[in-house]
């Protein structure tokens, strides 16, 4: 049974990825700007070398065919060359691709750690002060842009991770916080706690397997929520990891290097998802 | 006698080595705000690979920033053919590669063949394609070679400051150089760092060998404040093109920090649609190809606020196509538009527009609304364009601010054609009117306000035609001056840009940095990097 | 009604009608550039100093508070709902129908969106009123930023449907969208709550860094997004406190939401 929900799983996983390559390289072949080169406003430049330029991209133009083109390329190990940083895309994300997921990693376990360790306290305790702390700090945190968030990890040398952190934490904590509560305020568990069963007990007993399911699909989402916190703390920290590569790849229009950054993006994004999902399948056989 | 001269020969040389190793010390940081696309010299065109060419690349002549001179590089002496199509170079002898491989004639052949390939599509090849044909290269001797171009190639030496020159036979390639640094590590998105080149020929006048800094490290930093920020905690020692807000905080804490070296050659300017076929309403279409209509929009922006208010007095109100920094080439006849909405609005009445409860309309009836599009994420042209709404809007005119994303903007300017008017800035790296020769030409890409016209649609753009094409076959300054100053004159008239303001040229030095004399010229802080130390 | 929900009203209240009073409190107006005091500390003309072209931060940020207060919570409203029905009833239909559905969600979670509001911007008319480009704005925000919350949802809903109430209602004969909407739907109040208080902020910030594809509000109009941005060049924010009142009144508006909320959340368990 397992082993069908994991194939079902990897099944969909591989057929959303290239779904989402294709709709991604469509995306950015639609958008305004797809066939411009800011390097043909250069005024030296002869009216040949601009046609070249605007020639350059031609082979990209019929989508469908580049797509396929592309994935016969990916199955002999070539992901193209990125047409912005003249490089293949292959060694641009071997090479950064490391720093992003150390980052992200770090990033979503402090985030993690501070979610549960409030959640928990603010939904236990039911202490209004501590709510209310707890409340303010996040509304302050998600009211912050992001950029401004790691420029101050630039300004007070606080490590990039610490920033993703910050970014990922007031947005999981109140989910978090409202499932533990509702989870507190469950029927068997007045009683367990009318009854005198240890908070301990309660905790993990009846609290964690019953706002299980949700919270880890939390907790697949807020991978792609770090993901997404990396390019803005990339770019400002000068981390040179798969955020800022993709920002830089977005304002180029790099359609081959801004293709795969996405389909690994679901990649990642479907695995955690996917992972979450397995778990949670199992965790109600059993509570079944 | 002989054994004696040698002992001098060799103490004077130790000496030498050892004041250039107490000199030779340190190592220079400052941040590249984009990734290096290429360190070949030949296909460079981003910033970041510019500023690569310039501190590794061996040039055979070179443009001194400060004094707009041309000097002595690699060629100890070139000479012009009289119709401007041919140059012959006396080379430097003993001079070698930084890998060792020996420097001659038969480098800078491969070079300039390798440069001028059409395949290459190199914008440092395209300046000197002056005319169709063959590039030819004669090696006269180890040390002469002479180029011959199959057209006249204005200012044909100066260009040379441009081309690095390539070994031919080095396994190296293009990371074997002639300049002060070499290329000795690059870690993609972070750092690259140039260490200095052990065989690079130059010594200063004491006779020590030049550069004096051990290697620089260039940080990749595309954000400005992060960039200030590291600037203020002494990570970096320099910032070019540094913002005004930052020069006026700067300068209010530390002293002989920011320098402002006067007017650069840059410019901000705006400019009309003025494509037939653009997709824009017919009516508004007569308005942005009538010169009354462009000069009374340009009558009616106060260029005094922006200089004082967006640049913070760090900017000068601009003339025409070229600024007062290029002192040969600007024509001091000209001077800045003054404001007044008044004459504007007279001049625009004249032409059959009139006021109705504080709207312009046109003859028709057609209220006076057009859109001003810029570049997103640079907040000077933004304030500028919001300031330009409220100067528009005392004649009555509605102006609608848009920001989008560059390569958005490119194309709406240089494909699609739909836009009503749009504010950006030039950056002009040369001195010579022939860097602009594609912005004039009506039949250029680059003839922003209606490109590539199959004939000049106006009088007056034929007129430029011909100048332009006149001074960039004129051998004699002289006779340049006189077609360039015209097309000015032509420019101001006529008003097919609107141009704004000049913007100083700001930089930031760390007081650690020994030797720095900024100047307006690109690269303003570094332009003498061989010479500069650290303390 | 608690304290702290009355405050949270009180709050909410008060800074509605101070934006809706705008042209009162601030008679100079959100664009009249002061442009001989530029970037003026507070003063008594310009309570909040004034913007680099001199325009009178108070004003911007009264007339700010109009739009992103109003449109905002629309946009978390749209959202909310989509994802309570694309997650909610995903989780509660189970089977193909969620696994379809999470498919979407994470199609939709790494697709670079970034492109499709750069093709939206190049659909609309470039002298587009900046009314109508807000408006156009929170729509697309509301639209997109649904997936987060809905794929917790559908965990919800995968939870809820097993749960012995849902079996008795569907046993008592109560089915399909009546049993969604009167026993499923009120079972995820945390989550849509959550993500409805997550979303305004998030909005807002967004809607400013939408300004840098030409959609969004548009100059001079003002909005907390545009105003927050001044925060982004931090370094010469330090110096300047005056600059971080945007924030702090976001901070407590959202705040307040949030109490609001929070304390409805716990009257309805």
């Amino acid at each position: 049974m397992l082993g069908r929900t994991i194939a079902r799983h990897g099944l969909t996983l591989i057929a959303t990825a290239l779904l989402g390559g294709l709709l991604s390289a469509t995306l950015v072949r639609l958008a305004p700007g797809f066939n411009t080169d800011e390097a043909a406003l250069d005024p030296h430049l002869s009216s040949q070398s601009i046609q070249a330029l605007h020639q350059a991209r031609t082979e990209q133009h019929n989508i469908l065919r580049f797509y396929l083109h592309s994935l016969q390329g990916a199955l002999h190990g070539d992901l193209g060359t990125s047409i912005s940083l003249k490089q293949p895309v292959r060694r641009l994300l071997h090479d950064r691709v490391p720093l992003t997921l150390r980052l992200v990693g770090l990033g979503l376990l402090m985030g993690w750690a501070a979610v549960m360790a409030l959640a928990l306290t603010a939904a236990w305790l039911r202490v209004m002060a501590c709510d209310l702390c707890a409340t303010v700090l996040t509304g302050l945190l998600i009211c912050v842009p992001a950029a401004v968030l790691a420029l101050l990890s630039v300004l007070w040398n606080i490590p990039g991770a610490l920033a993703i952190a910050l970014i990922i934490f007031p947005r999981d904590y109140r989910f978090t916080r409202n499932l533990l509560d509702k989870a507190y305020s469950l029927p068997h568990i007045v009683t367990a706690r009318a009854k005198g069963l240890s908070e301990g007990r309660i905790l993990f007993w009846h609290v964690v397997p019953s706002a299980g399911p949700q919270l880890l699909a939390l907790a697949g989402v807020s991978v792609s929520l770090a993901i997404g916190a990396a390019i803005p703390v990339e770019a400002l920290c000068g981390l040179a990891g798969i955020g800022q590569l993709a920002w830089q790849a977005a304002l180029a229009r790099d359609l081959p290097l801004l293709m795969n950054i996405t389909v690994l993006v679901t990649l990642v994004t479907l695995l955690a998802n996917s992972s979450a999902d397995v778990i949670g399948h199992v965790w109600r056989g059993q509570q079944a | 006698m002989v054994r004696l001269g040698k002992a001098i020969a060799l103490a004077a040389f130790c000496l030498a080595a050892l004041t250039g190793a107490a000199l030779a010390q340190g190592q220079l940081r400052f941040c590249l705000r984009s990734e290096p696309k290429t360190f070949d010299p030949l296909q460079v065109e981003d910033d970041a690979s510019v500023a690569i060419r310039y501190l590794t690349g061996g040039v055979l002549v070179r443009l001194n920033r400060q004094t707009q001179a041309v000097e002595p590089g690699l060629a100890t002496s070139w000479k012009i053919s009289k119709d401007s199509k041919q140059i012959t170079f006396k080379l430097r002898s003993g001079v070698s590669f930084s890998d060792g491989t020996p420097f001659s004639a038969e480098d800078v052949a491969y070079t300039v063949q390798q440069l001028m390939d059409p395949a290459l599509h190199s914008a440092t090849g395209d300046a000197f394609r002056s005319g169709a044909g063959k590039v030819e290269t004669k090696i006269v001797s180890p040390t002469e070679i002479s180029i011959t171009f199959p057209a006249p190639v204005a200012g044909l030496d100066r260009q040379f400051d441009q081309v690095a020159i390539l070994s031919a036979h080095s396994p190296k390639k293009e990371m074997a150089v002639l300049g002060p640094f070499m290329v000795a590590d690059y870690k993609p998105g972070t750092t690259v760092l140039l260490k200095r080149n052990p065989n690079y020929w130059k010594t200063d006048e004491q006779g020590r060998k030049l550069p004096y800094l051990d290697s620089i490290q260039l940080d990749i930093q595309p954000n400005r404040d992060v960039e200030m920020l590291r600037f203020k905690r002494n990570e970096i020692d320099l910032i070019n093109a540094l913002d005004s807000e930052y020069f006026d905080k700067l300068a209010s804490t530390s002293q002989n920090v920011a320098h402002d070296a006067g007017p650069s050659l840059d410019s901000e300017q705006m400019w009309f649609n003025e494509v037939a076929k653009a997709p824009i309403p017919g009516y508004k279409k007569n308005w942005f190809r009538s010169a009354t209509f462009r000069r009374a929009v340009s009558q009616a922006i106060n260029r005094n606020d922006l200089a004082r208010v967006v640049f913070r007095g760090h900017a000068q109100p601009a003339v025409g196509p070229v600024s007062p920094a290029n002192k040969f080439w600007f024509n001091s006849k000209l001077k800045p538009e003054t404001c007044s909405p008044d004459a504007a609005l007279k001049a625009l009445q004249k032409e059959g527009f009139h006021l109705e409860n504080g709207t312009l309309k046109d003859m028709q009836g057609n209220e006076v609304v057009f859109s001003i599009i810029t570049n997103s994420g640079n907040k000077y042209r933004e304030r500028m364009a919001t300031m330009i709404q409220e100067d528009l809007q005392k004649i009555g005119i509605h102006v609608n601010v848009v920001t989008l994303d560059f390569p958005a903007l490119i194309e709406r300017m240089t494909q699609t054609f739909d836009y009503e008017a749009i504010l950006l800035g030039l950056t002009n790296v040369g001195l010579d009117p022939n860097e602009q020769m594609n912005v004039w030409l009506s039949s250029s890409e680059n003839h922003q306000w209606n490109p590539a016209e199959k004939t000049p649609e106006t009088p007056w753009e034929a007129e430029i035609d011909n100048l332009m094409r006149a001074q960039g076959s004129a051998a004699d300054p002289k006779k340049r001056k006189e077609s360039f100053d015209r097309v000015q004159e032509i420019a101001v008239e006529q008003a097919p840009f609107i141009y704004l303001v000049n913007r100083n040229a700001l930089s930031a030095i760390s007081t650690n940095v020994q030797n720095a004399s900024p100047v307006i010229l690109v690269p303003q802080t570094y332009w003498n990097v061989e010479r500069l130390s650290l303390k | 009604m608690s304290f702290w929900r009355r405050v949270a009203c009180a709050v909410l209240l008060l800074v509605v009608a101070v934006s809706l009073g705008a042209s009162s409190l601030a008679p100079a107006g959100y664009a009249k550039q002061d442009r001989e005091a530029a970037g003026a500390p507070p003063s008594h003309a310009h309570w909040l100093g004034t913007d680099e072209i001199g325009r009178d931060r108070f004003a911007r940020v009264l007339y700010g508070t109009r739009i992103s207060l109003f449109l905002a919570p629309a946009a978390a409203l749209i959202s909310t709902l989509l994802a309570a029905l694309v997650g909610g009833l995903a989780g509660y239909l189970g089977g193909a129908w969620a696994r379809a559905a999470m498919a979407i969600t994470d199609l939709f979670l790494s697709l670079p969106w970034l492109f499709l509001l750069i093709t939206v911007r190049a659909l609309l008319p470039l002298n587009v009123s900046p009314a109508f480009s807000v408006l156009v704005t929170f729509l697309i925000l509301g639209l997109l930023g649904w997936t987060a919350a809905a794929r917790v949802l559908c965990a919800t809903g995968g939870s809820l449907r097993n749960t012995d109430f849902v079996r008795q209602a569907r046993a008592s004969g109560i089915r399909g969208t009546r049993l969604f909407w009167i026993h499923v739907l009120p079972n995820m109040k945390p989550v849509l709550y959550a993500q409805f208080w997550i979303s305004i902020p998030a909005f807002i910030l967004s809607e400013a860094n939408l300004g840098i594809l030409g959609l969004g509000v548009a100059e001079p109009l003002p909005s907390w997004g545009s105003l927050l941005k001044e925060l982004e060049g931090l370094v010469s924010v330090g110096e300047e406190p005056w600059k971080f009142v945007p924030l702090l009144l976001l901070v407590i508006v959202v705040t307040s939401f949030q109490l609001v909320l929070s304390k409805q959340d716990e009257v309805a368990a």
